[in-house]
């Protein structure tokens, strides 16, 4: 199992240079130089622009630069924001638990509904229900996801009034944030109300951001019940007269699990990285929404900083997911 | 067959004529592939939505009932034609600064249909390429054009595309370079994988003894055999491309206004989505069907091209 972890480990690292440097090539590869796109329409002097360019250290070889890029890496140090003055480093993760909390949520709501979906789906293979999931669900997969916010918007906020438009919570509650989870500060502080507000504010992005995942979810989950429904040892089950319930709840279902408990980990990746049009769309204060803004606001060392973290984060996941589908499933592990 | 028969006796020169069974000419591939197809409902409305796309993005000039940029500034915002308020020369009403809705969908669909196309285009000539490089020389320039594959794939697609076309300045071209960027790595991969499974076979080695030159072998003997997977994937790329093209116009970073691609107008109507439901519910609408229906003709292209790949 060591050599395992290791193995994978090892995997990673070459990659995640790779990401160090395409992120840093990234504000190389404009044309003119940085300082002059940071300035924007507005132009600078080319006192300031010569002073600018060795404070940030533009004047050096690029392999200089890199290589100073790295070593303060290393320290965690991503630089500052420009339009902020504050370190990079702390203002992607003081954002982070906003966009985590989303994405959880997302989550959740995807496995508590696709997951018995595709169950139910697979078992009662060509049955009306599994025509209606599947429907359902590619049709889920191919949501513009920001037309889909938009439509609940117009729907829950607009029609009904039940949900807040955008935020995390209302702005009649004040409170230190002690965890960055909103759901838990909420319920830390002694603001009464805070909590309902906070659910309420939560819920629609989570909707929203859970849509693709849910169908991706659902789809894997019918496919994965199918194949083993049709293996030997179910049909065994069967022969031996256990009932229905217990054949697909246990024998089946636990197998079939595998393959899916993978997608669901490599969907976490892909929710804290996507995450960028639901939080626009709701004004929600993540990573997604930071990065959209930086990128708006020409503060490309946020950019750097930020698509670098991102990469990292979602990398870390993946590696996650792979180390525990080694551990589940040991003829992953033993295959390399 | 032929050992059996009295050929004596054979008064006609058939060539192999089983007894009791009628013709058995081989099924012409295209009518085999269109059985496999067609038995997929879904797939066939695919199929059938995108032909009325690509019909309209052709015959948009004649179907558009008014022209995509013509303000009428006497009805701004005015609501469908089935809506109190509204009337039938705006069939789906019109948007904020009077332009008629329904003719920037149909628009809309070049627009889109030209994203896909080019996008599609450039992942699939340039991944391709690649991954019959990879796949050829497993050495160190295969494992150099993955681990770079790796690196790509490593940034979540979309932010990677914002900031690429951030970089490149904001325009529907740029998007659609952004896009295939992205995108191509699953055609390195796949094509690699494809190649690398071809390779030990006979008539790669009979090509090869027979003196063929490596772009000979690359792109006449092993591509064609490798097809398969390929245009599935150039497929739901296709989707892909509409919907990722779709989502940076949504966040400016696409089409500019006034351009009619879908995505710019949802962006557009932002403003207007609590008093105008219209400007909204269409576009998205627009995006949804056509992504859906190039998602059911690639599943429906998948089962039929190859039933080993299993649908998930």
């Amino acid at each position: 199992m060591l050599k395992f972890i290791l193995t994978r480990i090892g995997l990673l690292i070459p990659t995640f240079i790779g990401v160090t440097i395409i992120s840093f090539s990234f504000i190389r590869m404009l044309p003119g130089d940085p300082i002059e796109l940071m300035a924007g329409e507005r132009g600078i002097e080319p006192e300031r622009h010569a002073q600018l360019m060795a404070q940030f250290g533009f004047d050096k070889p690029l392999w200089e630069q890199y290589l100073i890029f790295m070593g303060k890496l290393l320290d965690g140090d991503l630089g500052v924001s420009i339009v902020t003055k504050k370190p990079i480093f702390d203002e992607f993760f003081t954002l982070f638990p906003a966009t985590l909390e989303l994405a959880l949520f997302a989550i959740v709501f995807a496995v508590v509904l696709g997951l018995p979906a595709g169950i139910i789906a697979g078992v009662k293979r060509g049955s009306v229900f599994d025509h209606t999931v599947m429907g359902i669900s590619l049709t889920g997969f191919s949501m513009p996801i920001f037309w889909w916010g938009l439509l609940l918007i117009i729907f829950f906020s607009g029609i009904l009034g039940w949900t807040p438009v955008s935020g995390r919570i209302s702005v009649l509650y004040y409170f230190e944030p002690v965890t960055g989870f909103m759901l838990i500060d909420t319920l830390l502080s002694d603001e009464k109300g805070a909590f309902r507000s906070a659910i309420s504010h939560l819920i629609l992005p989570a909707i929203v951001l859970g849509t693709i995942p849910l169908a991706v979810i659902a789809r894997q989950t019918r496919s994965a019940m199918l194949e083993v429904l049709s293996e030997d040892y179910v049909r065994t089950a069967r022969a031996k007269g256990l009932p229905p319930f217990r054949v697909v709840g246990l024998h089946a279902l636990r197998n079939a699990l595998i393959p899916v408990i993978t997608v669901i980990g490599l969907q976490i990746g892909v929710l804290l990285a996507g995450a960028i049009l639901t939080e626009t769309i709701f004004a929600w204060p993540g990573v997604g929404k930071w990065m959209v803004d930086s990128i708006f606001r020409r503060d490309y060392p946020s950019v750097q900083g930020g698509l670098m973290l991102v990469a990292a984060v979602v990398m870390l996941v993946n590696l996650i997911v792979d180390l525990l589908y080694g551990l589940i499933n040991p003829r992953i592990r033993h295959a390399r | 067959m032929a050992v059996t028969t009295n050929d004596a006796s054979a008064p006609e020169p058939a060539p192999r004529e089983p007894e009791g069974v009628t013709e058995t000419a081989p099924i012409h591939p295209v009518l085999e592939f269109w059985h496999y197809f067609s038995e997929n409902k879904g797939s066939v409305a695919g199929l059938f939505i995108v032909l009325i796309l690509i019909a309209l993005a052709v015959f948009a000039d004649v179907v558009a009932p008014h022209l995509p940029s013509e303000q009428y500034r006497d009805h701004l915002l005015q609501p469908p034609a089935w809506q109190e308020g509204g009337s039938w020369t705006f069939i789906l009403g019109t948007d904020p600064v009077g332009r008629d809705l329904l003719s920037r969908l149909i628009y809309g669909t070049r627009e889109s249909l030209f994203v896909g196309v080019i996008v599609v285009s450039i992942s699939l000539t340039v991944g391709v390429s690649l991954g019959l490089v990879a796949g050829f020389f497993p050495g160190i320039i295969g494992t150099a054009i993955l681990r770079l594959m790796d690196m790509i794939l490593a940034f979540p697609s979309l932010l990677m595309a914002l900031v690429l076309v951030a970089i490149l300045g904001p325009s529907l071209t740029n998007a659609m370079i952004a896009i295939a960027i992205v995108l191509q790595p699953h055609f390195v991969r796949l094509t690699r994988a494809a190649v690398m499974a071809e390779l030990s076979k006979d008539y790669v080695t009979a090509s090869r003894v027979n003196g063929a030159g490596i772009f000979r072998m690359m792109y006449i003997t092993v591509l064609p055999n490798c097809m398969a997977p390929l245009i599935v994937q150039a497929t739901l790329s296709f989707s892909t491309a509409i919907l990722d093209a779709a989502a940076l116009g949504f966040l400016g970073m696409g089409a500019q206004p006034p351009t009619p691609e879908w995505g710019t107008m949802l962006s557009e109507a932002r403003d207007f989505i609590l008093r105008a439901w219209w400007v909204v519910t269409f576009p998205g609408l627009a995006i949804l069907i056509s992504v859906l229906a190039f998602n059911l003709m690639g599943d429906g292209l998948r089962d039929a091209l190859d039933p080993k790949l299993k649908r998930s």
